[in-house]
């Protein structure tokens, strides 16, 4: 399993200067597997470059969205396979107490917040309303679970023969526990990281900003560390940086985050552009380039 | 042990922060949590009973109709709420594990979660007096 991060930050696009290095694009993971399926896990903004690159004669791909913010469907209208005859389209995503994905993912992609009409789409699209049953797509099997973040929310558990991945990439777990974290059975998010290889999990804020923030749907660094401890993870990606964070900022906040908290195991902020090599269940190579990874 | 569903979590976390007695059962009736006020109607902590199946806490309450009747564990309204998916109010007398006998109001309904999963119910009660 070869995990690429396109799109790291969370709540808005912030390109610049001084988001150059971890990167300004909103959510977008792609997931390939050996014999080349592909999972895209959100479509934020990082989503249009990955289209850009994609793979010739691959004719499936299965988007699978963590929710319907903003910050993670904006990419939506600008991913090129969409509107290619040939490509199979899987969007997979919540619906809600009372509309179908449908008709949520259509008052996005109509005028007059954008040109093109779902319907209008070139490509067989498909929309898959989670959670649901799990899913198996090529050699993954894919699991969603409702998470803590509001509005409907899930996570996605994706695991190979030989390896886990877990994306929790808006996720408030610790919101209303006072000594976050319980048990496991009372945490949400639980089930889908546990003894995941790598989870790429939430961590908007530093600690010091998080009682601000209480109830908006995310976490601080500190709060993903006690999280993927508590779930036995072997390597955490910090990832959703808050847009008004610079690159030192992100430095800065991580390195006190993991000076008080001493995780026993590989924790990194994500960085847009950086490529995870999961296999043998375990993570067997580090973060490379993109660029690295892709030459390769 | 697995994770709960995370409308539990929330119903929970939302509780333990209420100062109304709540009372949370699983989808099969089984006691999952109460809070801290509820523990004072009770008569003991919740970490000192844990999880109950329904026939148990039904029958260590020995809760009784208006005509001091026993009342049998499916007609208690919390029950009621979890077997009919609907809302239910009542008034039930119960003896506590302090052997108190206190008359008490419920409101019960049921949780209901995003694709219409059956999830439990929640007893939402106080004490008259």
């Amino acid at each position: 399993m070869r995990v690429t991060l396109w799109g790291t930050r969370g709540s808005v696009a912030s390109p610049g200067g001084e988001t150059a290095r971890y990167g300004g694009n909103t959510a977008c993971v792609e997931v390939r597997a050996a014999d080349g399926t592909i999972l895209i896990l959100d479509a934020g903004t990082g989503i249009r470059r990955l289209g850009a690159s994609w793979p010739n004669g691959l004719r499936r791909v299965d988007v699978l969205l963590t929710h319907l913010h903003m910050d993670h469907i904006q990419g939506l209208g600008f991913f090129n396979p969409l509107y290619n005859e040939c490509m199979e389209v899987h969007i997979w995503a919540p619906a809600s107490p009372t509309m179908n994905l449908q008709t949520r993912l259509a008052r996005y992609l109509s005028p007059p917040f954008f040109p093109v009409h779902l319907r209008d789409l070139a490509c067989r699209l498909n929309l898959h309303e989670v959670p649901c049953d799990e899913i198996t797509i090529g050699p993954f099997r894919v699991c969603a679970a409702l998470v803590c973040h509001p509005g409907p929310t899930v996570g996605y558990r994706i695991e190979t023969a030989d390896a886990t991945l877990a994306y929790l990439p808006d996720h408030e777990p610790a919101l209303g526990v006072p000594n976050f974290p319980q048990s496991p059975e009372w945490t949400s998010g639980y089930g889908l990281a546990a003894d995941a290889d790598l989870l790429i999990h939430d961590a908007q804020y530093a600690g010091s900003e998080y009682a601000e923030h209480a109830g908006w749907g995310h976490s601080s660094v500190e709060q993903a560390i006690r999280f993927a401890a508590l779930a036995r993870v072997h390597h955490l990606v910090a990832f959703h940086h808050d847009p008004a964070h610079s690159d030192e900022d992100v430095d800065r906040i991580f390195a006190a985050a993991t000076a008080a908290q001493h995780p026993a195991f590989k924790v990194s902020p994500a960085s847009e552009g950086a490529v995870y090599e999961l296999a043998n269940a375990r993570e067997t190579a580090g973060a490379r380039s993109a660029k690295t990874a892709r030459a390769g | 042990m697995p994770q709960r569903e995370i409308e539990v979590i929330l119903t929970r976390q939302l509780a333990s922060y209420l100062t109304l007695p709540i009372f949370i059962v699983g989808p099969d009736g089984t006691l999952i949590f109460y809070n801290e006020p509820a523990e004072a109607i009770l008569g003991h902590r919740f970490e000192e009973t844990g999880e109950m199946p329904a026939q148990e806490w039904a029958a260590a309450y020995a809760a009784t109709d208006d005509a001091d009747q026993p009342l049998a564990a499916n007609d208690i309204p919390l029950m009621i709420a979890l077997r009919e998916a609907r809302p239910v109010h009542g008034s039930v007398a119960i003896r506590g594990r302090d052997r108190v006998r206190r008359r008490i109001e419920v409101t019960a309904f049921p949780l209901i979660g995003q694709a219409r999963r059956h999830l439990g119910a929640v007893a939402i009660f106080w004490e008259v007096r």
